[in-house]
């Protein structure tokens, strides 16, 4: 796995950088267009542009160059003013950040390049930079990447015009160094706020034989001219305010610069001192205020221009470290094993005669919190903020209302959610589907808005949010809701239902997720390929997760699904049948209730169902369709599950024993071996016996095929 | 995996199994355990004997005697598991007892005669003659690969 190819970790590294500069651009233009317009997100934009010109310009990837720089150049008119934001313009630049995006990854898969749509996109750029066309395209294309990337906010910086010039005088307290402190770098920190003489006082410097290191001798006089405001100085002093004397005065004259540097200093409390790393030579010491402005000022003040802190940066990204996904695994597998054997260790010790009061119970107790913390903490590893996927929705509606002419606007909310990886990688597809429906099916025509009293643009939201340990996505369209009663009509016309049905709203909504079913009028291209929310529903629940339709008629629909945290771990119940312990998802499990002589019914000899308020629930021996064991005489006092299943019918399964509700780790089952009917994967209990996890739908669904009794709606293969 | 074709010599594991010898090429074991209580998997063929936990990863186990169409007979804690890997994937395969590890000249091997029936097909690879004891070397591939007829 050593890649010989240095050059090529390195490019690879540009086109993972390509996609952090991509998302600051999508984030930048998004605020622009909800009307923030300032010149620091215009910056963010262009920057981004410039950043992935430049890399791509070191790796020669020349069509990406050249579509860079003229975006660029437009980008730079609107920066510098000349050129005014207009949401046509806005269109046209996200257009161009889509390409943008096209290209970094074409280049970075070596794929060839369709010349047609970039060219489009730079004729109406350039017509939008009007004036200044062609003519200066050539001159700097082949462009030198250079260090760019925080010039562009302080060219100001030079700009004297509103300079004033400040006296501080800075001498530190005992405390200062004992609380971890130092002098040099709030002298650093002034030195970067504008030009700036310092000269240090050592007079209270005594001889080396008396000199306590810990004591600070020294103190220091800034004559500073600045730009920056009295309060931006003060804040240099922030965190060693009452652990030094700091005073600022404004001083007149500019620079003027003389004896007058060694003032009147503050009167220090205690032995003003300095044990500095830039301490002129020792025999230098004893002596009264020496100007020593070379050694504490030369550091300091060569770097300030480039390397001014993220304050004035953008909304500058946390520290991020890039490791390896499979590193990672390894990491979560090997977190499972602790948790697997805490627990087993937990129950040889429960089996002991040792006191509940015992150290080694207490540590026991310890052991197993911290478990739990580390579990957490590396399962939080893995989760990413949802907003690179709402990212790539906000362009699906781009690209799916230009399609079909309508006027859309996409709404994000809690972009910052995080969920596990494998979980918004294996949501993308379900939700572009969705947002597609949206756009085609969900949002009427502009005429129809406009007729209706709405505003002309459709507004479909995307939002997420954390509720009660899982996540909680919805897509809602303002559109005119479900057609119930075509909804109906189409579902008789195919035969999905009987003509004589009465159904109740909910029920026809769900008739959406049947499968091969297709509402719009005319298939469009878009969307209604035949695949439909079935698709979208086996691919939510294959990630265990729930999908759920409401809507409005006149006001929208909302689809919602809720997703668990992780792939990795579950809330499960355990439970005993025929003397194997079972692990059943706990969030399909409604309600628990215990069989009574009247509460059951047998319709026909294997088919008996559960009344639960005034409705009819079919009953399911776990223990008979697992094999594990004959059909029993009687249900009568056994203790039964109601499960929901996704179809929102409800099913009953006899179980022998609830045991426990408990997290467990989930471990996959080597499915091309052999492949259990009604087991989702397995998991190791505390005794270190492996528990098979079951997918309940999928029982059901077996034990209605083995029946065969039809009243249970049929499950298509995915 | 072919590297032993082109090698001279080949080493094998034999194990005991109803009574018979039977052997795998050793490069496919990845280690020998005793025999634990599995878990057993819903509606699977007689053979698979269920999963159980190897340090954290769960591993279906088979009961060889029984995939090779033998006598079965009553499992005892002196039965052992030979963990195997193929292709990926790990099997935990049930014998009666491990014998020994004998290194064999590829010479000596001589190709499973053609038979035609029988529910032990294709399961032999080869035989050997060891101290007038007759060796079957088991086909793994073969061994572990359940075609859908088996299954159902």
């Amino acid at each position: 796995m050593t890649n010989p190819d240095p050059m090529a970790e390195i490019r690879a590294s540009f086109f993972i950088e390509c996609e952090e500069l991509l998302e600051a651009m999508q984030d930048g233009l998004q605020t622009m267009d909800d009307g923030q317009q300032d010149s620091e997100t215009i910056n963010v934009v262009f920057r981004a542009v410039h950043s992935i010109k430049g890399g791509a310009g070191a790796f020669g990837l020349e069509p990406l160059v050249r579509f860079a720089h003229r975006y660029e150049t437009v980008m730079d008119q609107v920066r510098s003013e000349t050129l005014a934001i207009t949401s046509d313009l806005l269109k046209l630049f996200f257009r161009a950040a889509d390409h943008l995006s096209d290209l970094v990854r074409l280049c970075r898969d070596d794929m060839d390049i369709p010349q047609a749509e970039g060219d489009a996109i730079l004729a109406e750029l350039d017509l939008h930079a009007g004036a200044t066309p062609a003519e200066e395209e050539d001159e700097d294309i082949d462009f030198q990447p250079l260090g760019l990337s925080l010039d562009l906010d302080f060219g100001d910086d030079d700009d004297t015009t509103g300079t004033s010039s400040y006296r501080i005088t800075f001498a530190p307290a005992t405390e200062m160094f004992e609380t971890g402190n130092d002098a040099v770098p709030i002298l650093r920190a002034l030195a970067d706020l504008g030009d700036c003489t310092t000269t240090c006082d050592a007079e209270r410097v005594p001889a080396l034989a008396s000199l306590a290191p810990e004591t600070p001798y020294l103190s220091w006089t800034v004559m500073l001219s600045t730009t920056a405001a009295i309060d931006e100085i003060t804040s240099v002093f922030e965190f060693v305010d009452g652990l030094c004397t700091f005073a600022i005065e404004p001083v007149d004259n500019e620079v003027g610069f003389s004896d007058e540097a060694f003032p009147d200093l503050p009167p220090l409390d205690l032995l003003p001192e300095s044990e500095e790393v830039e301490l002129p030579p020792l025999d230098m010491l004893p002596e009264p205020a020496e100007q020593i402005s070379a050694p504490v000022e030369d550091t300091p003040v060569v770097a300030p221009k480039n390397e001014k802190p993220a304050r004035t940066a953008p909304a500058s990204p946390n520290a991020v470290v890039r490791v390896d996904l499979d590193r990672i695994e390894r990491l979560v597998n090997l977190v499972g094993e602790l948790v697997i054997n805490q627990a087993m260790l937990a129950q040889s010790l429960e089996s002991t005669t040792l006191s509940p009061h015992s150290d080694a119970m207490r540590g026991l107790g310890e052991f197993q919190r911290l478990t739990r913390d580390i579990q957490d903490s590396v399962m939080m590893i893995r989760a990413q903020p949802v907003k690179s996927m709402f990212q790539r929705m906000s362009r699906i509606v781009r690209e799916a209302s230009a399609a079909v002419g309508k006027d859309v606007r996409l709404v994000t909310d809690g972009e910052n959610t995080e969920v596990d990886k494998t979980v918004i990688e294996r949501l993308a597809d379900p939700l572009t589907h969705m947002i597609r429906n949206a756009v085609d099916h969900g949002l009427e025509d502009t005429d129809a808005r406009i007729a209706a009293g709405k505003p002309s643009q459709g507004q479909v939201r995307l939002s997420a949010a954390h509720r009660s340990g899982r996540v909680v996505i919805e897509i809602k369209d303002d559109g005119g809701g479900i057609n119930r009663p075509r909804v109906k009509q189409i579902a008789i016309d195919k035969g999905l239902i009987p003509a004589d049905s009465t159904l109740s709203d909910s029920e026809i909504d769900n008739l959406l997720f049947l499968p091969g079913f297709s509402t719009a009028a005319t298939v469009s291209d878009l969307s209604g390929r035949g695949v439909g929310m079935d698709v979208v529903r086996t691919a939510i629940q294959a990630l265990s997760g729930r999908i759920s339709i409401s809507s409005t008629k006149g006001e929208g629909t909302t689809f919602s699904i809720s997703l668990p945290l992780t792939l990795a771990v579950l809330d499960g119940m355990v439970i005993k049948v025929a003397d194997e312990t079972l692990v059943i998802p706990l969030n399909v499990v409604t309600e628990t209730l215990t069989l009574r002589a009247d509460n059951l019914d047998e319709i026909q000899p294997g088919l008996a169902v559960v009344r639960v308020r005034g409705s009819m629930v079919p009953l399911f021996d776990l223990g008979r369709h697992l094999g594990y064991r004959k059909q029993k005489e009687t249900y009568v006092d056994d203790i039964v599950l109601l499960i929901s299943k996704e179809d929102g019918n409800q099913a009953a399964l006899i179980v022998d024993e609830i045991q426990d509700q408990r997290q467990v780790v989930i471990k996959g089952l080597d499915d091309n071996f052999y492949r259990a009917p009604g087991i989702a994967a397995a998991t190791i209990l505390g005794d270190g016996q492996i528990a098979l996890i079951l997918d309940p739908s999928d029982i059901v669904t077996q034990a209605a095929q083995d029946a065969g009794h039809a009243n249970v709606p049929q499950k298509l293969e995915a | 995996m072919s590297g032993s074709d082109t090698a001279t010599s080949v080493e094998l594991l034999t194990f005991k199994l109803g009574g018979q010898e039977y052997s795998l090429d050793i490069m496919c074991v990845i280690e020998i355990r005793g025999w634990t209580r599995a878990t057993p998997l819903p509606h699977a063929p007689s053979f698979m004997k269920g999963v159980i936990n190897l340090r954290g990863t769960v591993l279906p186990v088979m009961d060889l005697a029984e995939r090779l169409g033998l006598p079965v007979t009553k499992h005892t804690n002196r039965n052992v598991i030979i963990v195997v890997k193929h292709e990926n994937s790990m099997t935990g395969l049930l014998v009666d007892a491990v014998s020994d590890i004998i290194t064999i000249a590829q010479d000596d091997l001589q190709p499973s005669p053609d038979v035609t029936s029988g529910s032990g097909q294709g399961f032999i690879k080869s035989l050997t003659l060891r101290d007038d004891q007759m060796i079957r070397i088991l086909d793994l591939a073969h061994v572990v690969k359940i075609l859908e007829s088996d299954a159902a």
